[in-house]
């Protein structure tokens, strides 16, 4: 077969797709920052989800789909979204049958354990250190491909653009070698983006250090879509530290951690002297049914309003705490310690305490990225599934915007990365069975020209005031205070105004270094600008976006619900039918009988209730929208929007009791 | 303590060819920090200790939680992750130096290149027919499961290679990390399909015999993994693979 296709990242996207596309003969070069071992992925701890229902609680993948759906606030396409989940089962015995060191059960079946956002067991896990695991076992398969010659790997090169032809397709790319700054240009006959998160964007945030977003924001520059930039999920526990924040896993609530701060703000006895009747288990306190699972966003607002407007926070400080010591988790030390290690691990290493003798101390931190590169949801009317709006380019992963909506589910991530690489490979593949032509020698090299240009102007900056990194501090500061968890529209204007000042002062730095081996703070210069543009799409998303959903909260446009006991059936109000009836007819489908009325009828609803309804329908209608952001060269990004189809069920208003 | 600093010597080199040198900083305190916060203070004013303005440190990290093996380097002489080197529990002035077994690309970024090629000479894989769906794969012994986590937590940073005595440019050895690896996949049900292939490679020159025992890796690895007993377990293996193969078992 002729034709090669060119993957951006080894993370788990991009070695899912690379795996695909070498399965089937055709050869890959895989480009990474860093060596593709020690990718991002590496870093997710609790599990990958899976509705193998081994735990005869009669779970299916269509009760996962629905949790996805419901967890982010029905923004995703639901299509997906029922792929995905549907696909889920046999990607857990593939990375078994891979060797995954996956945790077994008494007889050695797999073992499942609970995550947020679900009332089931249904987290695969291997220790504390999954997305290691999965990462190595995908890793593994790379290399014996790459052994066999039809993967080539450059590691150490980072990518600069896309390469289109005068149609606007791509052909190729161009990257640049870190260790000695040579500048090249790539011939491929189909590119995918599986470059991960932009955590650099937020300063410091439970992201690895080289998910600066940069490459996802260079795509968008050259005209790919942004797709619900301003989704951002903030994890609810992680350990805030001066480097970065360190991700404490969901899995510890999982296993039956418990989030909790004193009833008095004045008490300042050490957490272990605190008797039971003097602590505020707050979340199972306010939502008795999920407890301390309920979905990231709710849990990561709680934990922020008790910090932050409640001052209830461990000794005033921001920090609530985290418990899963024995007596109160319930569980055994060794029990926690063979399906934690790796979580307790970190704390102790980190935090110099131990989570078995002492609750542990957290805070949100900026975690995922649901939004991100615009790709198709269909494989039709000219679209191929995970090809962006550039013809040829593809992605997946966190790079890409789909499968988690609003807020994305604890263990959805790695089963996403997977899907989407998955998903890619094989249509990339097809792709270049009609498309396996090069473009004029003329546009691969004028690009080169270009990149050539921008490097060396950046090299030349040597005379500024600023300092590259100290202007990235600043970017992640404001990003930090007006884009994540409680957003306002003063406070987005404000934010749009400082990226405007950032990129003003970007063209001052002083990059202090014009020498060519592995030259850090020129690639990190070339990185910020990237971040300062990506930012944009974030803010002025959020600014514009006047509601509340999933991780975006804005409190001015919060729907104010109803008392407890005026809460009904949705089902049952009038809104409610009328809407179903009218997404039935734009979708052309008919929801299972399960969505819709029950037929007992059931009991009237409050009127309180009735009109909460109303108000909740005017809201989907108008905001049930992806948000597509294009990028505007020196000045704020535009915005389109885009009707989310509904092909699976209706949404329904999120309360979690 | 407003005014409590961090002595830092660091070992630096402008690129693969030319000569290092050592210069001295002085970064200001903060609680918890490690090594890595203080390259970060370095980095947001990159002047010595004696006021000598300087092009940044260069340094590799990633997750800087300790799970991608990115950070490795010589701290005050002990081959670990530079993430979770705590500043307050090192003595000072706090010792930079890159790995010495890799060749230096600058300042403290080493290329550790032959680490993933030995993964391939050791068949570190489980040779799986396809992706296609295929059912589950062998049931598993939870304790053997947790053996074999040990092993699959291996991130490649280098460590006991670095402190190996037997690791350097004048012998053929692979190294531990790579023996542990093998190890592991012939504890696989289905990787150990190719225990042969992987036993053949050790067997030959720079294989499990140029094991000095001398256990340093056991002692510097971050994760913990017991390098010595797959170490003993292929030594063993290997010993039987080569009587069998002499006598054309």
């Amino acid at each position: 077969m002729s034709g090669r296709v060119i993957i951006i990242g080894g993370g788990l996207a991009g070695l899912a797709a690379t795996i695909k596309v070498a399965e089937a003969g055709v050869p890959v070069d895989l480009f990474s920052v860093v060596p593709v071992k020690r990718s991002h992925s590496v870093c997710a701890q609790g599990g990958i989800n899976a509705a193998k229902n081994m735990k005869g609680e009669g779970d299916h993948p269509n009760i996962h789909t629905t949790d996805t759906l419901f967890g982010g606030e029905y923004l995703a396409d639901q299509s997906l979204v029922q792929n995905m989940c549907n696909d889920a089962p046999n990607i857990i015995d593939l990375l078994d049958r891979m060797g995954v060191t996956f945790n077994r059960t008494a007889e050695g079946f797999l073992d499942f354990r609970r995550f947020g956002g679900t009332l089931f067991n249904r987290t695969a896990f291997a220790g504390a250190t999954t997305g290691q695991q999965l990462m190595y076992a995908l890793d593994e398969q790379v290399r014996r491909y790459e052994a066999q010659g039809l993967v080539e790997k450059y590691e150490y090169w980072e990518f600069m653009s896309v390469v289109k032809d005068g149609q606007g397709v791509c052909r190729g790319v161009t990257a640049m070698n870190i260790w000695n700054r040579e500048m090249k240009v790539f011939k491929g006959n189909a590119v995918c983006l599986c470059t991960g998160g932009p955590g650099l964007v937020f300063g410091k945030s439970t992201n690895s250090v080289i998910n600066t977003g940069a490459a996802a924001s260079r795509a968008w520059q050259q005209g790919v879509w942004y797709g619900n930039g301003e989704f951002i999920q903030v994890h609810p526990t992680s350990i805030p530290g001066a480097d970065k924040l360190r991700l404490i896993s969901e899995s510890v609530r999982g296993e039956g951690g418990r989030v909790w701060v004193p009833k008095s703000s004045d008490d300042k006895r050490d957490a272990v002297d605190i008797p039971e009747e003097d602590r505020d288990y707050f979340l199972e306190r306010k939502y008795p049914k999920y407890g301390n699972l309920v979905p990231r966003d709710v849990a990561t607002r709680e934990i922020f309003s008790m910090c932050v407007n409640e001052n209830r926070g461990i000794n005033g400080e921001n920090m609530v705490y985290l418990d899963i010591t024995p007596p109160r988790s319930g569980k055994d030390g060794d029990v926690l310690e063979r399906k934690l290690g790796g979580v307790f691990e970190i704390y102790r290493k980190f935090a110099g305490d131990d989570p078995i003798q002492r609750p542990m101390k957290i805070f949100p931190g900026m975690h995922y990225s649901m939004g991100g590169l615009w790709v198709s949801p269909e494989d039709s009317n000219g679209h191929v599934k995970q090809m962006t709006n550039v013809p040829g380019l593809f992605a997946a992963g966190e790079a890409d915007f789909q499968y988690h909506g609003a807020n994305r589910l604890g263990a959805n991530s790695l089963l996403s990365c997977i899907f989407g690489g998955f998903t890619a490979g094989p249509r990339m593949v097809e792709w270049i069975k009609s498309n396996s032509g090069e473009a004029d020698s003329s546009v691969y090299q004028d690009e080169l020209k270009r990149q050539e240009e921008i490097n060396k102007t950046v090299l030349a900056m040597n005379s500024g005031k600023e300092n590259a990194f100290a202007i990235h501090r600043e970017l992640g500061q404001s990003m930090t205070a007006q884009c994540t968890v409680v957003r306002t529209n003063e406070g987005l204007q404000q934010l749009l105004g400082k990226l405007g000042e950032l990129e003003q002062r970007w063209s001052d730095i002083d990059v202090n270094d014009d020498s060519t081996p592995v030259n850090q703070s020129f690639a990190f210069t070339r990185a910020l600008y990237d971040m300062i543009q990506l930012a944009k799409a974030m803010a002025k998303g959020a600014l514009q976006r006047n509601e509340c959903r999933g991780a975006h909260y804005k409190p001015e446009f919060d729907l104010e619900k109803p008392e407890k006991e005026q809460l009904g059936d949705h089902r049952l109000t009038q809104a409610y039918k009328k809407f179903v009836a009218e997404l039935e007819k734009k979708h052309g489908v008919t929801y299972d009988s399960k969505f819709k009325e029950p037929d007992n009828g059931g009991d009237a609803v409050a009127p309180e209730f009735e009109q909460y309804m109303e108000k909740w329908v005017e809201q989907q209608k108008q905001w049930s929208k992806t948000t597509l952001a294009t990028w505007k060269e020196g000045a704020e990004p535009d915005i389109e929007y885009r009707d989310v189809v509904m092909t699976c069920e209706p949404p329904k208003p999120r309360i979690y009791k | 303590m407003a005014d409590k600093k961090v002595h830092l010597i660091i070992k630096r080199q402008e690129n693969p060819d030319s000569a290092p040198y050592w210069e001295e900083f002085e970064v200001p305190h903060t609680p918890g920090m490690n090594v890595i916060s203080a390259l970060m203070e370095i980095r947001l004013n990159p002047v010595t200790r004696d006021g000598k303005h300087v092009r940044p440190v260069t340094w590799d990290s990633g997750c800087l939680e300790e799970v991608c093996g990115a950070c490795s380097m010589r701290i005050n002489g002990r081959p670990r992750q530079s993430c979770s080197a705590l500043v307050d529990q090192l003595e000072q002035p706090v010792r930079l130096e890159p790995f010495s077994k890799f060749p230096v690309l600058r300042d403290l970024m080493v290329d550790r290149t032959p680490m993933f090629e030995a993964l391939k000479r050791v068949k570190a894989w489980v040779p799986v027919d396809g992706t296609y769906a295929m059912g589950s794969g062998e049931k598993i012994d939870p304790d053997q499961q947790g053996t074999m986590y040990k092993y699959s937590e291996c991130m490649t940073c280098g460590c006991c290679l670095e402190a190996c005595p037997q690791y350097n440019d004048k012998s053929a050895f692979i190294g531990a990390s790579a023996i542990g690896q093998a190890h592991l996949f012939n504890m696989n049900p289905t990787g150990k399909n190719l225990k042969k292939d992987r036993l053949d490679e050790l067997m030959g020159p720079g294989g499990v015999v140029d094991c000095g025992n001398a256990q340093n890796c056991v002692r510097v690895c971050p994760k913990g993994i017991p390098l010595t007993d797959a170490i003993a377990a292929i030594g063993g293996e290997v010993t039987v693979h080569a009587v069998k193969k002499l006598l054309r078992l």
